[in-house]
């Protein structure tokens, strides 16, 4: 069994967690945490880590060059980079509203941040 | 083209016809920035009873949002709407919601003076000067970055040194990289933000430097944005030369003793192309101090009472400009106050202050400032303090007091105490004030707010 | 091709068939303000500058005081120009439309035993001619300086000294000879010169070459590598490059003092000088130190304190946390001590205008007369430009400007309403007539110096990547081609995204 300590970034609070993992690479234990939602990220932490990655794209026909994308849901951490080349390969055009569902990368969609101002400068 | 919807507007390509409707004309709450701060005051003024037509949001840039349109990454709302938004997004929802209610705003506008009486003056390209009468302003200008010269760093000045904000608009904004290897001065969350973001872009981020012995930074953002990536933050040290003619080769880091003053022998040579600096903001105020405004020197924003008004009757402040706040949930949270006391104000008219006077805040032991400033004594109840404590305290007592004045000797009697586990200077610490509380206020000299590390 | 019709268009490969009658090598305020002055007569001037504009050396960085007089040694060039030179300077400011401000300047006494000093500088300047001055007592000093330190005693009152800005004055010089026909090549740094049947080959690195009649050597701290060049084989100059550091503070100090504050030099080292500018902020410099190469424009630690210090000995109530930048400045530093404005005995043709150091500012009007009476005395034959007023072509202010002006502008060209630098309040208007004038911003540095743009509190946080982006539409170069201030300046050096 060891013991880690761990930030938890689900909330702006920053809990300074302790978490006890076994042998198994399981967590048996989560200590300084002051809600539930720490717990349940000290344990995808210690098994598949988990991140929302956000970036921006390029956009034609909107007022701005670049338009803001996140993944729908978090990924998984080892796989930011990889998420990074697809992102930096798309071009998308306007219309576009947020939420809009841009591209698929490890069945989580790449969605728009923002909805465009189609009308042009 | 602007994205200004007034009606006024709309029916002609020709500017010049627009123009004259905006010199002297009247509204009811004029706002001054639309970013998070501007967009939830206009909201709130709205539900307070003033008509979407009477209300003005003047923004300087192209478009809505502010600060949030570069703010690409996720940390926004998670308070508000129980999600986690990037900026971009949570900006949206306003912007969504002002043009759905027809409230009224110009962009690419830039607000040129404000005077007591509440005349705002402004120009742009598309519809010139313009002078307009408010039955209430809310200042929302937001804030700035410290910069390189305020600090004084020593060495030569090549290009490659930028502000965090000013490298986040190159990369988010206009998709240009800054440079390959970056030296953070400073760990402020902008930095911090921008240390994942260039290394996510193939930037080659070599260290965070950081003056203080803890971070200025949120604790999450020093987890997703440098232990994520490896890039190492060293506390109590600080950038003591910057090298390089023409573009930036190098940077001299030392370590800071307690008074923070380099400790010669300690300095290391770091080769980097760019050095951004992330050293704290500035609450954006010029404005409000040609207003002739009252400006907290610690805060660097206006004073104000628990309305949000400032010394001047009938201007409020809030958000960033107000008090550099570290999440924008609570930036939206004071402008919401902000603009339904301007509403208020609007529809009242001037005059009226609280009979029982204002009570001051005090800001005790181990506390930076208190805003607001002041407290109407009958309108106590409900009223949030906001605070920073000027240093990290662990297991900590943070007391609410009332000064008691008593044969000219002034004391400050407990009220209320809140235990915490950890505060730092990094976060913003808040305290409502119940209608118990209040009611304790009656006699009051004063209220505050101060640290005590064991329980007395 | 006459005329570039811009600073970056005058890379012309067939430059070298021109033939002028002068070429100035340099564009510091002394390289301009001959340019200036010879704009009035029907010549064919070009200025070589190694930079990527003018006052990029000395002239970018210094006091910006225009001195009375009474510091150089009776009897010197430096004497006769600088008082000759600050009395033309409100009349060429006026002209220029420059602002210059006739505010004095006083020298203060901290000590009993330093009034000796004043009274010797007193001496000094009536025997060079400088008008008005005055030894005062503490009572009259502090009147004028109301936030002089305690223990001033006295002081020397020299009221014909004034402030300008001096990057500003040589830009309009620039500007006011351009306008004139006078053409500028930039990042032409001269690598070779070559006297053939009469005629200077001058050759810059990159292989351009402009050929004149007569050449004039201004090149600041390299007029020595010029001479040499040139073929000056007993050039009797040498250059001491020493470096004053400055900090600039914020306006909330601007009035801190009134008029250049000079402390009397003592045994202790060169006191520390206090000056507002014309803008409205504080400036606080320069200290003196030798260094090696006159391109080391880097401030020190210790340099930055000994002014706090120095400052704080000087006046009260002073927040030198108020440091908007700091920067430092290289003085091109004579070993004779004098200026050396002289025409070439070996090279015909050749006139130096060497070791203009402090108070080259204020002397430049003057040393540019003596640069032309020695030019026609070398046989240059010239007659009066026509319709020459000497005038500045007009540039828009929009800070200057009444609302209904304002109105009527903005009507007229919509880029005057789109404020770009909120500190200062330029608009992108001002900005692109900063780069479409002649010669023209091609940099982020030469916009700030011909706007302001970028010059304030925030220092380009908000507006550099917008001005970056009027300058890459303006000019037709990319992002990535956008310098701070020329050469391998680069903003954006990590790739587009």
């Amino acid at each position: 069994m060891q013991k880690r300590n761990m930030t938890c970034i689900v909330c702006p609070v920053g809990c300074r967690m302790e978490v006890e993992v076994d042998d198994d690479g399981r967590v048996t234990g989560v200590k300084n945490n002051a809600c539930a939602r720490g717990k349940k990220y000290a344990d995808t932490e210690i098994t598949n880590p988990q991140r929302t990655l956000t970036s921006t794209v390029r956009i034609d026909g909107a007022a701005e060059s670049f338009l803001p994308v996140r993944t729908a849901e978090p990924i998984s951490k080892g796989r930011l980079s990889d998420a990074m080349a697809v992102i930096r390969a798309l071009r998308v055009s306007a219309p576009v509203s947020m939420g809009d569902a841009l591209a698929n990368f490890d069945g989580v969609d790449i969605i728009a941040c923002k909805t465009t101002d189609t009308r042009t400068q | 083209m602007s994205g200004d919807n007034l009606t006024e507007s709309k029916n002609t390509d020709k500017p010049d016809n627009n123009i004259k409707s905006y010199n002297n004309i009247e509204k009811k709450v004029v706002i001054i920035g639309g970013g998070p701060a501007g967009l939830a005051a206009a909201l709130e003024a709205n539900r307070g009873g003033i008509p979407p037509g009477e209300i003005l949001i003047i923004e300087r840039d192209r478009e809505l949002g502010g600060i949030l349109n570069q703010c690409v990454h996720a940390g926004f709302g998670l308070h508000l709407f129980g999600e986690e938004l990037t900026g971009p997004e949570y900006a949206q929802r306003f912007i969504d919601e002002i043009k759905a209610k027809k409230i009224g705003y110009v962009t690419d506008s830039m607000v040129l003076s404000v005077s007591p009486d509440r005349t705002v003056t402004f120009i742009s390209p598309r519809l010139g000067f313009g002078r307009i009468a408010a039955g209430a302003v809310v200042l929302a200008m937001g804030c700035r970055e410290r910069t390189r010269g305020a600090l004084n760093i020593p060495g030569s000045r090549p290009a490659g040194i930028f502000s965090a904000g000013t490298a986040q608009h190159y990369v988010n904004i206009d998709g240009y990289m800054p440079g390959n290897r970056v030296v953070i001065l400073g760990s402020g969350d902008i930095g911090l933000i921008m240390a994942r973001r260039m290394t996510l872009e193939g930037a080659e981020v070599r260290c965070v430097c950081e003056i203080m012995p803890y971070s200025g930074g949120l604790a999450r953002n020093i987890a997703q944005c440098l232990d994520d990536f490896g890039i190492p933050l060293l506390l109590s040290h600080t950038v003591t030369e910057i090298r390089g003619r023409e573009r930036v080769e190098g940077v001299v880091v030392s370590r800071v003793d307690e008074n923070l003053r380099p400790v010669p022998g300690t300095e290391r040579y770091i080769e980097c192309d760019t050095l951004l600096l992330s050293v704290g903001l500035i609450p954006e105020n010029e404005l409000t101090r040609e207003a002739g405004i009252e400006i907290d020197r610690v805060t660097g924003g206006a004073v104000v009472n628990q309305d949000m008004e400032t010394s001047v009757e009938g201007i409020f402040a809030c958000g960033n400009a107000l008090q550099v706040h570290d999440l924008a949930d609570y930036v939206t949270l004071e402008a919401y106050r902000a603009g339904m006391s301007a509403a208020a104000y609007a529809l009242r008219g001037p005059g009226a202050q609280d009979p029982a006077g204002m009570i001051p805040t005090r800001a005790g032991e181990g506390i930076r400032y208190i805003v607001p400033h002041k407290i109407a004594r009958g309108a106590a109840a409900g009223v949030k303090l906001f605070f920073r404590v000027s240093g990290i305290y662990r297991d900590v007592t943070v007391r609410l007091t009332a000064g008691v004045s008593e044969k000219g000797v002034t004391n400050n009697v407990r009220l209320r105490d809140y235990k915490k586990r950890i505060v730092t200077p990094g976060e913003m610490e808040q305290i409502e004030i119940t209608e118990k509380t209040a009611a304790q206020l009656q006699n009051a000299v004063s209220i505050g707010v101060e640290l005590c590390k064991k329980e007395t | 091709m006459q005329l570039p019709n811009n600073a970056n268009n005058t890379k012309n490969a067939n430059i070298a068939k021109e033939l002028y009658d002068i070429v100035i090598i340099g564009a510091g305020i002394t390289g301009c303000m001959t340019a200036y002055k010879l704009a009035g007569y029907n010549l064919r001037v070009a200025v070589a500058e190694a930079g990527d504009d003018v006052a990029r050396g000395s002239t970018r960085a210094n006091s910006a005081i225009v001195h009375a007089g009474y510091d150089p040694v009776p009897h010197t060039v430096k004497a006769e120009m600088n008082v000759k030179g600050c009395a033309q300077m409100p009349y060429i400011c006026e002209k220029l439309k420059v602002k210059y401000r006739a505010c004095g300047s006083l020298v203060a006494a901290f000590f009993e035993e330093e009034t000796a000093a004043l009274r010797t500088l007193y001496d000094r300047g009536t025997l060079n001619g400088v008008p008005g001055l005055e030894l005062i007592d503490a009572a009259r000093l502090r009147a004028l300086e109301p936030n002089i330190a305690d223990s001033a005693v006295a002081a020397l009152w020299a009221p014909s000294a004034g402030i300008v800005c001096p990057y500003g004055l040589c830009i309009a010089a620039a500007e006011a000879a351009a306008a004139a026909g006078t053409e500028f090549f930039f990042d032409f740094s001269v690598n070779g010169i070559v006297k053939d049947d009469d005629v200077f080959h001058i050759a810059a690195e990159d292989g351009r070459v402009l050929r004149a009649r007569c050449a004039v050597n201004a090149a600041g701290a390299h007029v020595r590598e010029i001479a040499l060049m040139a073929g000056e084989d007993n050039f009797p100059v040498r250059i001491i490059p020493r470096r004053g550091e400055y900090m600039l503070l914020d306006k909330s100090e601007g009035r801190t003092v009134s008029r250049p504050l000079f402390s009397v030099p003592t045994d202790k080292g060169k006191g520390i000088l206090l000056t507002p500018t014309v803008d409205g902020n504080m400036i606080v410099g320069p200290n003196s130190h030798v260094v090696d190469s006159p391109d080391d424009t880097a401030t020190t630690a210790d340099g930055l304190a000994e002014l706090t210090e120095g400052a704080a000995r000087t006046v009260k109530n002073l927040n030198t946390r108020a440091v908007i930048t700091s920067f430092s400045g290289i003085r091109s530093t004579p070993d004779s001590g004098d200026f050396y404005i002289k025409a070439s005995d070996t090279v015909p043709g050749l006139l130096h205008l060497a070791g203009i150091e402090s108070p080259g500012l204020a002397s430049s009007p003057a040393i540019a007369d003596r640069a032309l009476e020695l030019l026609f005395a070398m046989g240059l034959k010239a007659e009066a430009r026509c319709g020459f007023t000497g005038e500045r072509p007009p540039v828009i202010r929009m800070d200057e400007l009444d609302d209904g002006a304002k109105q009527r502008l903005i009507e007229h060209n919509p880029a005057y309403g789109r404020i770009v630098c909120r500190c200062e309040g330029i608009t992108e208007g001002e900005i692109v007539d900063a780069i479409r004038r002649l010669p023209g911003a091609s940099s982020l540095d030469a916009v700030k110096r011909r706007t302001r743009a970028g010059m304030g509190r925030c220092q380009g946080g908000f507006c550099s990547s917008r001005v970056a982006a009027i300058l890459s539409r303006e000019l037709g170069i990319g992002m990535e081609d956008i310098t701070k201030n020329g050469g391998a300046s680069y903003i954006l050096t990590g790739g587009q995204r």
